[in-house]
């Protein structure tokens, strides 16, 4: 196969593809519906935090910009897999339910570190430690896109 | 080999896939927040079906010889969150010489342990079909020295090398701060000794907290640090005799859109070394490449 028909053919899938996903919009997130498919064991990883990450407190608590720095650093990282309301997309569950609701943020900040790597969950140790302190205020906020309509684990 | 074959119509070729690549990326709002480096790797992964386009550039200034620029794309693309995989398109203009391609690698990186630790190793195995003019300086190990580089396109070109490149890459996340040690040994399958090098590296935003507006020029937006590289020798003369070192001020800007930009002027700190090297580089994260993908064949939402 000649590398010019090679090149071509590359370009030419990857074209079609950025078509395929400008026809598709955000169709892919958000509240197209709870895609992600739910094992029992879904949120398990939450009570698998060591008691001291539990008991953390969020030291950006009454930062009175933390839950709106929280909501945008939500949309670039976390909505992509959680849906852009957080009720879960393709890749990632819903966050709005009581498993996650009732968790301490020193858990949520927990996971978020360490991520659930076996289950495509990534580390986001990468996020400075304020910013993963602003994910959670905006978790346990009720500042979300829609309220919760299920608060219960579907 | 698909190495070879690329390599027949390096400019051509390289140009294509490039803008090819990095035009689908025009879609998808999310801000990458990427490390500086160029050298050095740090233990964070691409995202599970995430693929990240790079496009790089090294211009070297050479005693007794030409100054060249090289330049290399790389298709980075998350299969676990705990393995990545990357393809690289390497490529040189030698001034007063000639433009070549120089080969291509495949690498992949294994986060050993599941849980986030003071220090985290990632194993790195990478494989190499380049040939000799290949001056990308992606690492400098053994006793790679300023002189290796002088040799003109025409008789480097023609010396194929197939190699493997294994690294142990520590790193730790604190503070705000990134620290990454990288120790590198590296095997010509020809029959040549193993050779080792290292990489170090520090970064951090200039700022930790994320501002509550959607901003470009915010303070975390910018990520500083450097990097200090260089060879340690073969198997048969381990040490800092005849190796070549470098210190390299780091520089990152994130960008909206999944853009990064980086920017990294190198100095070199021995008389084996380039005296100054200049990188920079582009990058784009196009996030859900797996789904995207999927459908295009067919995949029901």
């Amino acid at each position: 196969m000649k590398p010019a028909f090679v090149a071509l053919l590359v370009s030419t899938m990857l074209l079609v593809i950025s078509q395929s996903s400008a026809n598709n919009g955000s169709g892919t997130h958000g509240s197209s519906g709870l895609q992600f498919h739910l094992g029992a064991d879904t949120y398990a990883e939450l009570g698998k935090a060591p008691a001291k990450a539990v008991n953390r407190t969020n030291p950006l608590e009454n930062d009175p910009e933390a839950v709106a720095a929280g909501k945008l650093l939500f949309a670039n990282h976390c909505a992509e897999c959680h849906g852009e309301d957080a009720k879960g997309g393709r890749k990632g569950p819903s966050l709005r339910v009581s498993d996650v609701e009732n968790a301490t943020p020193g858990t949520l900040f927990w996971l978020l570190t360490n991520g659930v790597v076996r289950k495509k969950m990534p580390a986001w140790s990468k996020l400075p430690e304020p910013q993963r302190w602003q994910l959670v205020r905006f978790l346990k906020s009720r500042d979300r896109a829609a309220p919760a309509d299920n608060a219960t684990r579907p | 080999m698909l190495c070879k074959e690329i390599g027949l119509y390096p400019a051509r070729i390289f140009l294509v896939v490039a803008i090819a690549l990095v035009f689908p990326a025009l879609l998808r709002p999310l801000r990458a927040q990427e490390n500086p480096y160029f050298v050095a790797y740090d233990h964070n992964l691409e995202e599970p079906g995430n693929l990240e386009v790079e496009y790089f550039s090294t211009f070297g200034t050479q005693r007794a010889g030409n100054d060249f620029h090289s330049y290399w794309t790389e298709l980075e693309y998350g299969v676990k969150a705990w393995w990545t995989t990357e393809f690289y398109l390497d490529a040189q203009s030698t001034f007063h010489d000639s433009t070549v391609y120089s080969g291509c690698k495949w690498e992949n990186r294994f986060r050993v342990l599941q849980h986030e630790h003071w220090i985290n190793p990632v194993l790195y195995a990478e494989f190499e079909d380049i040939n000799g003019a290949d001056k990308t300086l992606k690492e400098v190990v053994g006793h790679d020295t300023e002189s290796d580089y002088a040799t003109s396109n025409g008789e480097t070109r023609r010396e194929g090398k197939r190699e493997i490149e294994l690294k142990l890459i520590l790193s730790s996340n604190t503070r705000g701060w990134n620290f990454s040690e990288n120790i590198i040994t590296e095997k010509n399958l020809s029959n040549e000794p193993w050779e080792f090098g290292y990489a170090l590296a520090a970064s951090r935003p200039l700022a930790l907290k994320a501002s509550a507006k959607r901003c470009t020029l915010c303070r975390q937006n910018f990520i500083v640090g450097a990097e200090l590289y260089g060879g340690l020798g073969d198997r048969h003369s381990f040490g800092l005799h005849e190796t070549s070192h470098y210190l390299a001020p780091v520089a990152g800007w994130n960008l909206p859109g999944g853009w990064t930009l980086r920017l990294s002027p190198g100095f070199g700190l021995n008389d084996n070394s380039h005296k100054f090297l200049l990188r920079w580089g582009i990058s784009r994260e196009i996030s859900g490449f797996d789904q995207l993908v999927r459908h295009l064949f067919g995949a029901k939402s």
